[in-house]
């Protein structure tokens, strides 16, 4: 990031502080003011005929970072994107699709005070306990509900999360573990279990980051575990939360991009997650403008499979740019 | 010994030259085919790559004219089932600030437009944000790159950021965000054009039916291809135009090998007797005739298409891909060599030449070897072949034609009379020459053995004949409809700036305007007696086709150059609209009737008051009250004005003092005269092309007829020695040959000039009307047809005098003695 923007940043967005208290419903909905907010969904899901699924659910809020006196409609002070994927190891590949839309004309938008996000067909909303994400893709369609009862699990310090050294770089985060969820996946019955994650921030990646290796897990004794590391430029490790590394063991290259993957990788020197299967790469491009691997994995302890969910990792094709 | 090795020499002279005009003659008829095509397939393919590098993967497109339509009709069709992305654009033609070029800027959601077109930004993703940003602009890669564009607006500069060149897009063009568009241009709300995805699986012609259904008027849905089927119509009439010259270039090919073949055959005629004899079928004579032809229509249709290539890459570096006619302003394409057009090409010189050669290979055939040995007998030759009732018929078939409608917009009929009475004429023409020298009395001797030679061998005569009627009438029609027009455009500018001074912010594209205020200023200036003002916008009455015109102009003592009657109003009708002959032609509305013109999203009636006369829209233009514009649309804006001084005041004051008003200097301001000149210059400039393509098939087909003459000279040695026996002199000779050469070229002429007038008509009345859809008044150059006409004859008479003074150069005796 140029220093130009950064001071540009600093000055016209709110910076994260730890002062901050998290309060819900408010904290469900969204955040304007901050540079910018993402809503996550993961999960694995198992047809009638006990195949497994995974599926990726994001929804992202972006403000730019540009005063812009234009009265125009289509004035783009907040750009809403999404991106999904369907995981199914018989089709081998990951397939997926994405929105992008500025908040015009009501044809994309988010609202404060409880989760509600779209944009044009594509909704993630929130009501009393239940998430309702409706995604129609060029070739998947997902239809789930998610049960959530348990209270949100704060992040970080209280929700705090810093996500390196300076002032302000870091997030309000807070998840949702162990969700349980029903809905239909191409148009069949589904159940699983999925992880949802929203947080909100004007400085995510520290001046020379260039992206991170992210894991959520459901694991089978009902815990929860998330981990993530920020990386340099050089693949050295900009900033990691006290106790977290994460091993490659396994690089995969995809043949559509020439990137390699760390697609199979031994986390805080304890669990082994290994995918669903080696091909969840993700091209984004006509959205976020990224291309990164976002997969369902399995979390192994020895021989025993211990839980399952997603692990991500961007910045491995083109350094990441917020 | 030498004179024989000289006469020799000019005998196979002539007959080289005369192979080598034809090969040339079809060489140029495929040349000029082959470059009108290559040209025309670079536009129409630069054309659809533009639309295509930003609407790749639409499949539908709505289009509002320039007007456009409200954005809420974006979020209408963005929600509507079944369209999956739904990209909208606000585009104009934009006038570049300081040089009067325009590029056409277009707004896009980039963000949308990537998931219509992945390939965009597919390059630097990081452009798609970079775009999002105030101000912001991408230059297509044609564009030579600047750090700022400074746009007019209004009568403002507007300073827009390029941040870069997009190498995926094509064409004359600048990409910015659509916020940044509809504030910078002034038209904020509006649209006008979205680019729709359906959902897989959708019925794009039942979605295209719906969405029509939920568009205001005035406002089209269109699938991608004929939204590029329709960039590629603007062109055509114009590129038939030019097809039809090179048919004629082609047309005079062919006659040459018909000439130089007949003359052949006439020559060889006791060799392919002798070769008969010999045991040769009559279809090896007949084959051997047309496979030299052949191979001297391949010779030209390969060389053409060589030609035919420089010609083409010469003529879109110098003039851009419309040869000057502006209808595709500012594209630069690229030139694909195509071999199957080029092979087609080729194949329509031989079989040109192969046609050319069919009468003399048949005659060949015909012939009893026994009587084309005797001596003399090439005298005989198409004797048998003069009939009246087939040139009758195809000058029948020509009238018949002619009230025929034009096919697809283009006038077939048209070109088919006229092909009708080129051959028709050129049938009739063994039959008028009968008649005409069996009439004309003599008094000397030299023009009494010439007219016994024309009546006496009405075949070879044919030959000339046959070739100045061709060139001649055809080059006799282009002049008189190219006078006639030019008369025309004279006349109806006089009619269309009757004021002394004009000024126009049109001229620099889409986007300037004048507001009211300003109207009013110009209004009080003091030397200014009258002012016209004029709002000019494009509408369109039916998606397949392109926009027309439409002007709104002050007053309603409109005067026009009309054309017919005019409609006396009655109470309650509906305002006044002026159509041009081009509405009137293509969406059939006549004085009286009453037509719907989109306004603002409604359709208003109008009365049509009359039909006007418009050589600079051709695809139509409407004039309206702009009382009743402007009450109908709250469009206050003018573009051009029209003013009349005070006495006293001059042209320089008024310019003077409008230059001082804000934004005057963004102002085109010009005296009528000016405008009159530029007018006239741009209209010479677009016929140059024309003029010197028909100028260089016209000489080749002269130059044809001279080297016949002179072979058909060489070839009557022995007739000279039989005179020079009888006791006539050279000089007798001389004057002989060239009474029969001037006589034949009075006639070719007398005929020519005829059929050229008849054929100048049919061009002025129904192939110019039929592909341009503009009338013109006859207007015919007597002066320059008159020295056309000397000119031929000079040349015929001149060439046979000089032919014959070669032919009699050597003694009679051996004259007579020589065989050969």
């Amino acid at each position: 990031m140029k220093r130009r923007d950064f001071v540009l940043a600093g000055l016209a967005f709110p910076l994260v502080t730890p002062e901050y208290k998290l309060s819900f419903p408010r904290d469900h909905g969204a955040h304007p003011a901050y540079r910018q907010e993402w809503w996550y969904v993961t999960g694995w899901l198992k047809t009638e005929r006990g195949e497994d699924l995974g599926f990726q659910i994001t929804f992202f809020r972006a403000k730019l970072n540009q005063k812009n006196s234009n009265p125009s409609t289509f004035t783009p002070h907040q750009i809403i994107l999404a991106h999904a994927a369907l995981s199914d190891p018989k089709h081998g590949r990951l397939r997926h699709d994405e929105r992008a839309a500025r908040t015009a004309l009501d044809l994309a938008g988010t609202r404060e005070g409880n989760t509600n996000v779209w944009v044009d067909d594509w909704v993630l909303d929130l009501e009393k306990d239940f998430y309702r994400a409706r995604i129609r893709a060029r070739d998947f369609s997902l239809e789930l509900q998610f049960d959530a009862k348990d209270k949100p699990l704060l992040q970080g310090e209280a929700g705090f999360s810093r996500k390196g050294n300076g002032p302000g770089e870091a997030s309000y985060y807070y998840s949702r573990p162990q969700l349980m969820v029903r809905g239909t996946a191409n148009g069949r019955p589904v159940t699983g279990t999925a992880w949802l994650d929203h947080e909100w921030s004007s400085q995510y990646m520290a001046a020379g980051a260039a992206g991170w290796d992210w894991c959520g897990l459901n694991m089978n004794d009902g815990s929860s575990l998330m981990a993530f590391r920020m990386r340099d430029k050089d693949g050295g490790v900009a900033f990691a939360p006290q106790g977290v590394s994460f091993e490659p063991m396994r690089m995969w290259k995809s043949p559509r991009t020439g990137t390699a993957y760390p697609v199979a990788m031994k986390l805080n020197n304890d669990l082994r997650l290994e995918p669903l299967m080696d091909d969840q790469e993700l091209d984004a491009r006509a959205s976020t403008g990224t291309i990164y691997w976002e997969g369902a994995v399995t979390a192994f302890r020895g021989q025993a499979a211990v839980g399952k969910g997603y692990l991500e990792l961007t910045g491995y094709w083109k350094p990441m740019k917020l | 010994m030498l004179r024989i090795f000289i006469a020799l020499n000019k005998r196979i002279f002539f007959q080289k030259t005369r192979i080598l005009l034809s090969v040339v003659a079809i060489a140029l008829g495929v040349a000029l085919g082959y470059a009108v095509h290559l040209i025309n397939r670079a536009a129409v393919n630069e054309l659809a790559a533009g639309v295509r590098s930003l609407s790749g993967e639409a499949d539908l497109e709505v289009r509002g004219g320039r007007a456009g339509f409200p954005e809420a009709i974006y979020a209408q069709l963005a929600r509507l089932p079944g369209v999956a992305v739904a990209s909208p654009v606000l585009e104009a033609e934009a006038g570049i600030a300081g040089g009067g070029k325009t590029i056409r800027l277009i707004g896009i959601d980039p963000l949308r437009a990537a998931l219509i077109q992945p390939a965009l930004f597919a390059e630097d993703p990081g452009q798609r944000v970079e775009l999002l940003k105030p101000d912001v602009v991408f230059l297509s890669s044609g564009v030579t790159e600047t750090k700022t564009l400074k746009i007019i607006s209004g009568l403002e500069i507007v300073e827009l950021q390029v941040a870069g060149t997009l190498a995926s897009l094509r064409g004359n063009t600048v990409l910015t965000d659509i916020s940044t568009a509809q504030w910078r241009l002034g038209r904020l709300g509006e649209l006008n054009r979205i680019d729709l995805r359906l959902e897989p699986g959708a019925d794009r012609e039942a979605m295209r039916a719906k969405i029509a259904a939920l568009l205001p008027p005035g406002v089209y849905v269109a699938t991608l291809d004929a939204v590029e089927e329709s960039g590629a119509n603007l062109s055509r009439a114009y590129r038939v135009n030019m097809n039809v010259l090179a048919l004629v270039a082609l047309f005079t090919g062919g006659f040459l090998v018909f000439s130089a073949q007949a003359l052949e055959v006439a020559r060889r005629r006791r060799e392919h007797a002798l070769l008969r004899v010999l045991g040769l079928q009559r279809r090896g004579v007949a084959q051997l005739v047309l496979v030299e032809a052949a191979v001297l229509g391949a010779l030209g249709g390969l060389l053409g298409i060589a030609l035919g290539y420089g010609l083409a890459a010469g003529a879109v570096h110098v003039a851009g891909a419309d040869l000057g006619a502006g209808m595709f302003r500012g594209m630069t394409p690229e030139l694909q060599f195509s071999s199957a057009a080029g092979l087609a090409y080729v194949l329509a010189g031989v079989a040109v030449a192969v046609a050319g050669a069919l009468p003399p290979a048949l005659d060949a055939a015909r012939t009893a070897p026994a009587q084309a040995l005797k001596a003399g007998d090439e005298q005989q030759m198409f004797a048998r072949t003069v009939k009246v009732w087939p040139g009758l018929l195809l000058m029948g078939l020509a009238l018949l034609l002619l009230p025929l409608k034009p096919l697809n917009g283009i006038p077939v009929a048209g070109y088919l009379s006229i092909a009708c009475l080129l051959l028709g004429g050129i049938f009739l023409m063994p039959w008028i020459s009968g008649f005409a020298f069996k009439k004309l009395k003599a008094k000397s001797i030299p023009s009494t053995l010439a007219l016994a030679q024309l009546r006496g061998a009405p075949g070879q005569a044919m030959v000339s004949l046959a070739a100045i009627v061709a060139s001649f009438s055809l080059m006799a029609a282009m002049a008189i409809m190219v006078a006639s027009f030019r008369s025309s455009v004279d006349d109806w500018l006089g009619a269309v700036l009757p004021a002394e001074l004009y000024f126009r912010t049109t001229q620099s594209g889409e986007t300037s305007w004048i507001d009211p205020e300003l109207e009013a200023r110009i209004r009080a200036i003091p030397q200014i007696e009258r002012v016209v003002f004029l709002r000019s916008g494009r509408i369109s009455l039916d998606a397949a086709r392109p926009a027309v015109a439409l002007l709104a102009r002050d007053g309603n003592a409109i005067r026009f150059p009309s054309v017919g009657r005019e409609y006396v109003r009655k109470e309650g009708d509906p305002p006044k609209a002026w159509i041009s002959e081009a509405v009137a032609d293509l969406y059939g509305f006549g004085v009286g009737s009453i037509m719907e013109i989109p306004i603002s999203g409604k359709n208003h009636p109008f009365m049509v008051q009359a039909i006007w006369r418009d050589y600079a829209r051709q695809h139509g233009a409407i004039v309206i009250e702009r009382e009743v514009y402007s009450a109908l649309s709250g469009d206050r804006r003018a573009n051009d004005a029209a003013m009349w001084l005070k006495p006293g005041a001059t042209a320089d004051e008024v310019t003077a003092t409008l230059r001082t008003l804000p934004g005057g200097q963004l102002l085109d301001i010009t005296g009528a005269g000016e405008i009159r000149r530029i007018s006239l210059a741009i209209f010479d400039r677009s016929f140059a092309v024309t003029y010197a393509l028909e100028a260089v098939a016209v000489l080749v087909g002269l130059f044809g007829l001279s080297s016949s003459v002179g072979a058909l000279v060489l070839s009557r040695r022995r007739e000279f020695g039989m005179l020079r026996h009888l006791g006539m002199r050279r000089g007798q000779i001389g004057a002989m040959l060239a009474a029969e050469g001037g006589l034949l070229a009075v006639l070719g002429v007398a005929v020519g000039l005829a059929l050229g007038g008849a054929i100048s008509l049919v061009l002025i009345h129904v192939v110019n009307r039929q592909s341009f859809n503009w009338s013109m008044d006859l207007h015919v150059p007597f002066g320059l047809l008159a020295g056309l006409s000397f000119a031929l004859v000079l040349l015929s008479a001149g060439t046979a005098w000089l032919s014959g003074r070669e032919a009699t150069g050597i003694g009679p005796v051996r004259a007579v003695k020589e065989d050969w």
